[in-house]
């Protein structure tokens, strides 16, 4: 009976409380109608794990936003864009209403009719035409529709610790521009100091074949050729036996790479902010990811282009992020999405007083500012926003110049156009192979994958 | 409510249920009226009150998603475009993957080492702690410990002993015993015996614990026999404690291998199926086909194979349960 007493009394609180909710729900809903319509809007925010000073600075432009948009409310939402957790958040709808992919995925997510048309919104935006074309394009869908917009681009580079070329005996301001010498230093560095004189990704998630394909396009060599699914696998090229033969040789014979052989993108900025790696391949951009996340010691950094073969071919490989809207979202919502790309990673190019203002924030909470970039506007647009944001510049730029001095004369290779992280993922097993077994082949290794890649061409994926 | 207070209420009821057959539903055979009636009175109504919940839950969170999975696995789908039916094609892809057959033979590889020293390690262990006079609870809750660890941090703890450099934890003590550091998880031949290693570590516990209970279920009359008989310690395990325990050995056994056909926690944590696909498993190839490429998700392909992975492992245990029916039942 006791048991009967106690269930009626939890029911009549479960009916009060029910009762209660009801009439805040009311009212809610009441206030709401009362004021102008909310737009709510989740967003990528920063990388999971980044640091309390980054996401201070990231929560100051929302309220800035919010304050210059009273109809819009904006909720930030860590995020990373790994093709295993992309590919079940899109089919479970858990992708916040904005989103980045990089520049691999925009066209045929937007053929797929996976992302929010933006293309009159995108065109609304005044600055429209300022984009480098070759840029806008990569968000551009078959159709022609504006699919994604860019807001960063970069090209490859070789990071390098400055510290660790001193404690070698080699001049920091003087990194290697050949792949012979790349590899001296790294034996150097390795013998003399004990840590990874050159370290390149090698794990199973598309990043060793983005590295192989990189130092490939250095030499000269493409993994592929033609476009669409048209395009041929060309896996066995000669540049990319020889960039397999270079890593072969830093591998086993020179033992310069350290002992982990499975880094990936982010466990190797964790090993290089830690001061573990003299030198390894990376965006040029990475930089700001090593201050957000890895509190890297800015002394230590150097960057500089990636050695190129002296053939017409050779080239850097680029690449870039766009920012899209999930397919799902509301057309207000849209809206709100691209008054947010157009606030918060727009308009600094564009307007010399958000510039400064979106400087200043960073500045102010420690946030890099000045990172190498590869234009997504037009030469004369990009040579006003450096000159705008130039007192504010915390990043080391002196350190970077090797960089900076060179990637406008070099020619960037844009990222294999058909099933291009398919293809990444194909050669990461042949990268592996190299890095794990000792005198494995790497002709036949290429011969092996070619069927693999080109089978990913014709899926289209 | 005992046995005897119950009797004559069943009585009653069917006493009640002859008087009421004259108000029941005209048309409706007599037999039926009578037989829905018991089962109403006998309170068949509550008995169903109480199992739809659970028919419920079980429908919508283990039969439905079952269904689900067959009907995907013969459609091509990426959950935002209407799926196109293919028939068997998705399974046809799969055979024709040139993954899928390491993926088959690298699961048979873990399964197998699993078996070879996964399965005896608890059993022995189970034996010495039993046989322990003093303090048997702490050394059976320091066995079961790993067990308590969650599972993603114990794989990192492991991945730091792993460390094939140097100083790594396990090359640090091969170097005490002079021999040279060893790369572990980064060789293609000694990474599945490393997942190997660590996951017989992790999952001991729990046999042990089961093996614990049954071993008190021995009479000890039997071993009082044998020693009678002249019977020395491993006499008394082979003839006396295993015979014992068939039943439950013959138990775990099929657990273990419907687990160890599974795996997928240790490859997609220590290697993503690397070094150059040594340690791709069946379910990290399911994993790969449903959310290995943001751009093609295959669920159509990833659900084929979990299918024949389900196929496979119910015949697997049809034939087992059958060829071991007189072992466990003798």
């Amino acid at each position: 009976m006791q048991f009967n007493i106690k269930a009626r009394g939890s029911m009549r609180m479960a009916l009060a409380a029910a009762a209660v909710s009801a009439v805040a729900v009311a009212g809610a809903a009441s206030t709401a109608q009362a004021s102008t319509p909310v737009v709510k809007i989740s967003v990528a925010s920063l990388l999971p794990g980044s640091t309390k000073a980054a996401t201070a600075a990231f929560n100051a432009q929302i309220k800035l936003f919010e304050k210059q948009n009273p109809g819009i409310q904006v909720t930030a939402s860590t995020y990373q864009w790994l093709p295993a957790t992309f590919a079940a958040k899109l089919a479970a709808g858990t992708l916040p209403t904005m989103f980045t992919v990089p520049f691999t995925d925009g066209r045929a997510l937007g053929d797929a009719n996976e992302l929010y048309n933006l293309t009159s919104l995108a065109q609304s935006l005044p600055y429209f035409n300022k984009f480098n074309p070759a840029v806008i394009a990569e968000g551009t869908d078959a159709k022609g529709q504006v699919v994604a917009i860019p807001e960063a681009s970069y090209a490859q580079a070789l990071s390098y610790n400055r510290q660790l070329f001193t404690e070698a005996g080699l001049n920091p301001n003087d990194p290697p521009t050949t792949w012979a010498q790349l590899e001296a230093d790294a034996k150097q560095i390795s013998e003399k100091t004990g840590m990874a004189g050159y370290t390149q990704m090698g794990a199973s998630d598309n990043t060793a074949g983005w590295i192989l394909t990189t130092v490939t396009d250095a030499l000269g060599g493409r993994m592929e050729s033609g476009i669409g699914a048209k395009a041929k696998a060309t896996f066995d090229n000669p540049q990319a036996v020889q960039a397999l033969n270079i890593l072969n040789t830093m591998r086993w014979t020179d033992d310069s790479m350290g002992s982990n052989m499975g880094l990936s993108w982010g466990t190797s900025n964790q090993a290089f902010a830690a001061g573990q790696v003299g030198m390894f391949i990376s965006g040029s951009d990475v930089y700001t990811s090593m201050v957000q996340t890895d509190n890297i010691n800015p002394a230590i950094y150097g960057l500089a282009p990636i050695p190129l073969a002296k053939n017409k071919n050779a080239g850097v490989l680029g690449g870039g992020t766009l920012t899209a809207v999930s397919a799902k979202a509301t057309p207000a919502q849209a809206a709100a999405a691209v008054k947010w790309i157009d606030f918060y990673y727009l308009q600094k190019y564009v307007n010399r007083k958000d510039a400064i203002a979106w400087a200043k924030t960073e500045v102010a909470s420690k946030q890099p500012v000045g990172t190498p970039e590869v234009p997504i506007f037009n030469a004369k647009q990009e040579a006003l926003y450096n000159s705008w944001i130039k007192p504010y510049i915390n990043v080391p730029l002196k350190q970077m110049a090797p960089f900076t001095k060179a990637i406008f004369n070099e020619q960037i290779i844009p990222e294999p156009e058909a099933a291009t992280q398919a293809i990444y993922g194909d050669l990461d097993s042949v990268v592996q192979s190299v890095l794990t077994s000792q005198g494995s082949n790497p002709s036949a290794l290429l011969a092996a994958a070619n069927p693999t890649g080109q089978a990913s061409i014709k899926s289209g994926t | 409510m005992s046995k005897i207070d119950f009797m004559p209420s069943e009585l009653d009821l069917s006493q009640q249920a002859a008087i009421a057959t004259p108000s029941a539903p005209r048309g409706a055979p007599p037999r039926y009226r009578r037989k829905a009636l018991t089962w109403l009175q006998s309170g068949g109504l509550s008995r169903l009150a109480f199992l739809i919940p659970l028919i419920a839950i079980f429908g919508a969170f283990s039969w439905y998603p079952i269904v689900k999975l067959v009907i995907t696995s013969l459609q091509q789908t990426n959950f935002a475009l209407p799926a196109k039916w293919v028939g068997l094609h998705n399974f046809s892809l799969v055979i024709h993957d040139p993954l899928f057959p390491i993926a088959v033979r690298n699961t048979a590889e873990f399964a197998g080492l699993a078996l070879l020293f996964g399965y005896p390690i608890p059993l022995v262990v189970a034996l010495l702690v039993s046989e322990l006079r003093r303090r048997r609870g702490l050394y059976a809750a320091l066995v079961y410990l790993p067990v308590v660890i969650p599972p993603v941090v114990a794989v990192l703890l492991w991945y730091t002993f792993y460390n094939a450099g140097p100083t790594g934890v396990f090359n640090t003590i091969l170097h005490w015993l002079g021999i040279g550091p060893q790369p572990w998880i980064q060789s293609q031949s000694q990474a599945m015996p490393s997942l190997v290693l660590e996951s017989t570590w992790a999952n001991a516990g729990g046999t042990v614990i089961i093996y614990l209970a049954a071993l008190t279920g021995v009479n000890t009359e039997l071993y009082e026999a044998a020693s009678v008989d002249g019977a020395g310690i491993w006499k008394k395990i082979w003839h006396v404690t295993l015979p014992q325990m068939r039943t439950v050995l013959l138990v775990t056994m099929i657990l273990q291998i419907i687990g160890t056909a599974q795996v997928f926690l240790e490859p997609y944590l220590f290697t993503q199926g690397g070094p150059n696909n040594a340690t791709i498993t069946v379910l990290l190839l399911i994993y790969n086909y449903a959310f290995g490429n943001s751009l093609g998700p295959q669920y159509g392909e990833a659900a084929a194979l979990s299918v024949m992975l389900v196929a496979f492992l119910a015949l697997f245990s049809l034939i087992y349960l059958r060829a071991t029916r007189s072992w466990s039942s003798e």
